[in-house]
């Protein structure tokens, strides 16, 4: 069985492949529904961000000087919102639709034209999210969801049209990833090469293929949540009412038992890229393949139970408490091992620090801080003081910005030469990676002092001993918001041209993806290969 | 040799069927947690919830009184936004023996010019103090009307189980009275 191979396009050149807009409303090509994913992550991280930039420059000072606090409260929920749901998690997608099939030798994704649905039921639902902004502009409703993103109830029970608007969107983007999930599952089942087990797979489909399955386990359960509020809100149901039988706790372990598993969705793609850039940059093979993957899903597994430790404070049994903590804390081994991993695939490797692995360094750096604090975080006696404080945002922040997003841009600089067949510019990439750095540590770390010191989380205005402190973290978020401009030009910059990239692009790739020309050619692999794993 | 390589594609029908599965039974966990999560509350007294229905005398589990202990018991009660009434425990504080049954009331009062409807929740602290303490009557078993300006007394009569841990020597009911849902059901 060396060479298989399959007459994927009977009609040949694609004579009758419509272009212009038609040919993106109605790809099945994964690698356009990837392009397709990437630059709608890319626009919503610009919505997103241009929202929590507002937000800063209203906590630059105390008092009121910008906006309303109602205002106020709708930024910051839907910046969350927009964020996870329309940036962190499209981008995954993206990165899952272009790589896994040239990464198993696969022709396409196993369902190409859910594929294409999937992705477009996104603008739909980020509009349903934003929409409500610009209804209050003609005297609509009273704007967003204002809630934050956590959409607790009773709140969220009485909140204005934004809340409905938000469950919708919640509905139909809990449907694209479903979907997108099926499809990645399916693709990865069933469609390796000959040759590829599912222990040598490449860790970046082992990361997707644990994230899928944690999508199709706890996304229904926050679509089961928000429908509850729902029909709390129009049809006379009590879920959530303490005064009709309900529990408005309930709905915080129905929203965290989806929203922790969802740190690690958001996060475990990217660990799955990450030993594949530092394998490339010290040109030396990944550590530790069969352990990360044991770690991965030691970690899927884990982040299925300890859900509580967001609401370690609201009044939960000390047995129940001792036990969120310690399987929080826990969590901390798998992570260690990939941590370990990581240090050992570069320990004594002949390392050059391309903007991806700039990335990847400066990624394993903070996202340890990550890490460390959210240790802190889960001690349930600690927790007690620092529980909705900036000591959380901060935490999170150090997560979710270099743990996801910055573990994206690395994805990003690693592969855009494999998908373009252009490299794009090292000197504006490493400006980029330092500006990003820089700022990033600017705007956070300061925060993880206000919280220490007492100031509480989602307030537009504050006592005057944290002006200091959060002039300078506004200061850092408008030079971190205006450096992403930079990765935005020198995307576009690599898609218009540039030096030719080599199929293999870096000196010390490995792995199936690297075979084909950059870009790949329509149909990834026409001729299947076989996995010298 | 060529087409034999590749899966055939009805091998994807299963398994997706199987996945679609997987997430419909976990959209039905979702709802299943409602009845699920009351039932463990009851049962461990997660959230000091206390049991919704009344005992009857005859099925409080044998147990004599201990008078050699003693326990505190106190009663606060909230007013939650919306209901216009004043209401407040007519004994804050009182001390009982593990097993002995007890009466104690609350005055209530709608300090409005309409009829109003309330509900009261009751909760215990500590929570774990919470399936001790047995409801034989409560007026938070169904919601109450006051006429405007009417007051009532209104009556609760528990006991404390005689197997509740010595560590508690001091236990707490709270009871929130709201405004009634506008559609029970």
């Amino acid at each position: 069985m060396n060479t298989a191979t399959h007459a994927l396009d009977p009609h040949g050149a694609h004579a009758a492949a419509p272009t212009g807009i038609l040919r993106w409303l109605t790809t099945t090509n994964h690698k356009d529904i990837g392009t397709m994913y990437m630059t709608f992550s890319l626009l919503m991280f610009f919505v997103g961000g241009a929202m929590i930039l507002a937000v800063r420059a209203e906590l630059f000072q105390p008092g009121l000087q910008l906006m309303k606090p109602e205002f106020f409260n709708q930024l910051i929920g839907v910046h969350a919102l927009v964020m996870i749901f329309a940036a962190l998690m499209p981008a995954a997608t993206g990165f899952a639709n272009w790589m896994i099939p040239l990464m198993i030798g696969a022709p396409d994704m196993a369902l190409p034209r859910l594929n294409n649905w999937g992705f477009w039921l996104l603008p739909p639902a980020a509009i349903l999210l934003t929409l409500p902004f610009v209804l209050a502009l003609f005297g609509i409703g009273d704007g967003a969801v204002a809630t934050g993103w956590t959409l607790y109830a009773p709140l969220s029970v009485q909140g204005g049209i934004g809340v409905d608007f938000a469950i919708f969107a919640i509905h139909i983007l809990g449907v694209s990833s479903i979907m997108g999930s099926i499809n990645i599952i399916a693709t990865i089942l069933n469609m390796r090469a000959p040759g590829m087990t599912l222990m040598q797979m490449p860790l970046f489909c082992w990361g997707w293929l644990v994230t899928a399955v944690l999508l199709i386990i706890t996304l229904p359960v926050l679509a089961g949540g928000v429908t509850m509020l729902l029909t709390d809100r129009h049809f006379g149901t009590h879920f959530f009412d303490a005064a009709g039988g309900g529990d408005p706790i309930l709905f915080q372990h129905l929203f965290w038992f989806f929203g922790h598993p969802e740190v690690y969705i958001l996060l475990l793609p990217v660990w799955g890229l990450m030993p594949h850039v530092l394998s490339t940059f010290t040109r030396k093979p990944t550590y530790g393949h069969t352990a990360q993957v044991w770690s991965f899903i030691a970690i899927g597994v884990l982040g299925l139970v300890v859900w509580a430790h967001h609401f370690l404070t609201a009044g939960l049994p000390v047995p129940a408490l001792l036990y969120f903590m310690y399987s929080t804390m826990s969590i901390s081994l798998p992570l260690a091992v990939l941590f370990f991993c990581w240090i050992a695939t570069m320990w004594r490797g002949a390392m050059s620090f391309e903007t991806p692995m700039l990335f990847a360094v400066g990624f394993i750096v903070l996202f340890g801080i990550a890490g460390l604090t959210g240790l802190v975080l889960a001690d349930v006696a600690a927790d007690a003081q620092y529980h909705h404080s900036y000591f959380v945002v901060a935490h999170f922040h150090y997560a979710l910005f270099t743990g996801g997003i910055m573990g994206v841009m690395t994805g990003v600089y690693y592969w855009l030469p494999k998908w373009t067949g252009h490299m794009y510019s090292e000197k504006l990439g490493k400006l980029h990676f330092w500006l990003t750095v820089v700022s990033f540590n600017l705007t956070f770390m300061p925060q993880f002092f206000l919280g220490l010191a007492g100031m509480p989380r989602r307030i537009p205005d504050y006592a005057l001993q944290f002006a200091e402190f959060n002039a300078i973290s506004t200061v850092g978020s408008f030079i971190l918001g205006l450096s992403q401009l930079i990765f935005a030009y020198n995307i576009w910059r690599c898609v218009k041209g540039g030096e030719k990239a080599s199929d293999a692009v870096w000196e010390g790739t490995s792995g199936l993806e690297w075979e084909l020309s950059s870009p790949p050619p329509h149909h990834s692999w026409e001729t299947q290969p076989v996995s010298k794993a | 040799m060529s087409e034999a390589a590749l899966p055939p594609p009805r091998r994807h029908g299963r398994l997706v069927v199987r996945l679609l599965l997987l997430a419909a039974v976990f959209f039905g966990f979702g709802f299943a947690l409602v009845p699920l999560y009351d039932t463990l509350c009851a049962a461990i007294g997660f959230n000091g919830k206390t049991l919704k229905d009344a005992i009857a005398a005859k099925d409080l589990p044998p147990s004599v009184v201990n008078y050699q202990r003693k326990l505190g018991v106190q009663f606060t009660s909230t007013l939650m936004p919306g209901l216009p009434w004043e209401i407040r425990p007519l004994e804050p504080a009182i001390e009982i023996h593990p097993g002995e049954l007890r009466t104690t009331r609350f005055l209530v009062r709608n300090l409005s010019d309409q009829t109003i409807v309330g509900q009261a929740v009751p909760s215990v602290t500590p929570t774990v103090a919470a399936r001790h303490f047995r409801k034989l009557d409560c007026f938070c078993f169904k919601q109450q009307t006051l006429a405007p300006g009417e007051s009532r007394e209104m009556a609760l009569t528990f006991i404390v189980d005689g197997d509740i841990g010595d560590e508690i020597s001091e236990l707490t009911l709270a009871y929130a009275f709201f405004p009634a849902p506008k559609d029970p059901g």
